[in-house]
């Protein structure tokens, strides 16, 4: 598959990326990142046929400790850097209507 | 001076009771007293706790006294974490060691100190701190390099001994070749990363920043190995670093990659490089060109990478739990996007669209999966040259510390510059950023070279490293 001519909406992605950007700060991302992704479509000359894709040997990383129990961090320590909390909970912007 | 000392020299005089650690720290931090002001290095001490600290310092142990600065994204029980991000300073106390903070404390260490960095590592000159500016201690016109700017400064400056740092593109060995100090990025998997900040997972490790290779050896030799609490870990014994280093480079076999020897790098960072390879060929070793022929697609390969485990890994920064929380949220959303667009810089709000874009849906194949593919190309380029070859010499940068302000306002040519490094990162492999020369200008550069070896090959790149320093004398002069 063939990169795609960019096609990039800055307004979109920062959403999906949960960022809410100033007008003048998408119009210079997006001419950044328009020119990061022209050079990003180097790759598209590269033949990648009958490559997987990967990371590192899986072999290496695939294996997993005994189910054994530790001592947890201590709840106070977890709600220490609460920006808002109320006893021993977080304090969040209500969620159900 | 004891702040200008090798830890192998401090070690030496605190086992025979010349000095004591308390001493060793009062030296320290009378360097950052005097200096500090102008390099900007430190985000972060606490002098007495480390007193404290060092007063119970088992001396019998391999770092017994011996202070080591962090980089600001690693997190020390009790100390604050910033990542030099606004969306943490202030706002953000640790309350637990990373792995390599608790194994430098069994080692007899005293974490003191947190270094400047780019915000979340995502730099190459600490310009991207949202926290201050640190300075090439050689130039103060200059950057660091980055991204673990603060620490190389340090260490090049005798405000540390020694530093820790992490590398996800070059971010350990560039800095130390701007500043004209050792740099090792450990083989992935060879070091813990529980506790320290994850930028890009698939790519991120941590390793030492020091004055001499010998002094790398010990502080790898105290952090690496398997640990419970991270995966990715690997579960494979660590060698002893000491009992090879000093084994000579007769009969090693020295890839030269003919990609990383291109027009465009800067003569003068090319000569020093091919005087360190002269070097080494006239103690015995052998010279043998090699070729890695995806090299060039490293850094858009890197660019679609990182950036799209960043936008992954910095999810967590959500305004909930920890850190900068956005006043009178109307809803959740509300606070997720203000609490997140007030918190991060520029550059890390850059990565992250870039990140998120590219794993969206309709382009994660075109983008995240070919860069998977490509970056498999990479990996067996050096599959290749390792059955040939027992290490690869190179630049880490091709052109020395530069100008603030030289690249931040394009961000690509800020990413070309990590050609020499970022390759290492994707393929998983090690590499140590070594001084080998200077400039011939006023005031004169530091230039590193780089020394490649294979997945957990740190022992034969220190072994060609160590060689190469005892030969030259470039790493026993410092910035006044």
């Amino acid at each position: 598959m063939n990169l795609p001519e960019s096609s990039l909406n800055i307004h979109y992605t920062a959403g999906l990326a949960r960022l809410q950007l100033l007008p003048e700060e998408e119009a210079v991302y997006a001419s950044q990142l328009e020119r990061i992704l022209n050079y990003i479509g180097q790759l598209n000359e590269i033949d990648t046929t009958g490559i997987e894709p990967g990371t590192h040997d899986a072999e290496a990383f695939d294996f997993t400790r005994a189910d054994e129990s530790r001592s947890p961090q201590p709840m106070e320590s977890a709600l220490l850097n609460a920006p808002r909390r109320s006893g021993d909970q977080f304090m969040v912007p209500k969620v159900v209507e | 001076m004891l702040h200008t000392q090798p830890i192998a020299t401090l070690r030496r005089q605190l086992l025979a009771r010349e000095i004591s650690p308390a001493d060793l720290l009062r030296s320290v931090e009378s360097q950052i007293s005097r200096t500090d002001s102008q390099i900007g290095a430190y985000l972060f001490r606490d002098l007495d706790r480390a007193l404290a600290e060092a007063e119970t310092a088992d001396l019998s142990r391999p770092l017994g006294g011996i202070p080591i600065g962090v980089k600001d994204l690693i997190n020390v029980k009790d100390q604050p974490t910033t990542c030099g991000s606004r969306i943490l300073a202030g706002k953000y106390t640790s309350p637990y060691d990373a792995t390599v903070v608790s194994r430098l404390r069994s080692a007899g260490a005293v974490p003191f100190g947190k270094l400047n960095l780019d915000e979340f590592a995502m730099g190459s000159s600490t310009e991207n701190s949202a926290l201050q500016i640190t300075r090439n201690p050689w130039d103060p016109t200059r950057v660091p390099g980055g991204s673990s700017g603060g620490s190389a400064a340090a260490v090049a400056s005798g405000e540390a001994v020694a530093a820790l740092g992490t590398d996800t593109g070059g971010s350990i060995r560039q800095p130390a070749s701007f500043c004209g100090i050792v740099g090792l990025k450990p083989s992935y998997g060879r070091v813990s990363r529980y506790g320290i900040t994850a930028y890009a997972s698939s790519l991120d490790q941590a390793g030492p920043l020091t004055r001499t290779v010998e002094d790398a050896a010990l502080v790898l030799q105290a952090i690496a190995g398997p640990d419970p609490s991270d995966s990715t870990c690997i579960r494979q014994p660590v060698p002893d670093f000491s009992a090879t280093l000093r084994s000579g480079v007769r009969g090693l076999r020295i890839g030269l990659p003919a990609e990383y020897f291109i027009p465009g790098t800067d003569p003068e960072v090319e000569a020093a490089v091919q005087g360190a390879i002269r070097e080494l060929e006239s103690q015995g070793a052998e010279i043998i060109p090699v070729s890695l022929l995806h090299t060039s697609a490293a850094v858009a390969v890197y660019y679609i990478i990182a950036t799209a485990e960043a936008s992954a890994n910095l999810a967590r920064f959500d305004g909930i739990r920890y850190g900068h929380r956005c006043e009178n949220p109307k809803d959740l959303r509300d606070l997720y996007d203000r609490s997140r667009a007030e918190g991060f810089g520029a550059e890390v709000k850059r990565r992250i669209i870039l990140g998120t874009y590219v794993l969206s849906s309709g382009y994660y194949d075109a983008y995240y999966t070919k860069a998977q593919k490509v970056r498999q190309l990479i990996r067996r380029d050096f599959r290749e040259a390792f059955a040939k070859v027992d290490v690869l010499a190179c630049p880490v940068s091709p052109a020395p510390a530069f100008k603030f302000g030289e690249h931040s306002s394009d961000p690509l040519q800020m990413y070309l510059a990590d050609i020499f490094t970022i390759a290492a990162n994707l393929a998983g492999i090690c590499g140590i950023s070594v001084p080998c020369g200077f400039t011939s200008g006023s005031p004169a550069l530091p230039i590193g070279f780089q020394l490649l070896g294979p997945p957990l090959g740190e022992a034969v790149i220190l072994r060609a490293a160590q060689a190469y320093e005892q030969a030259t004398d470039w790493h026993t002069l410092r910035p006044v």
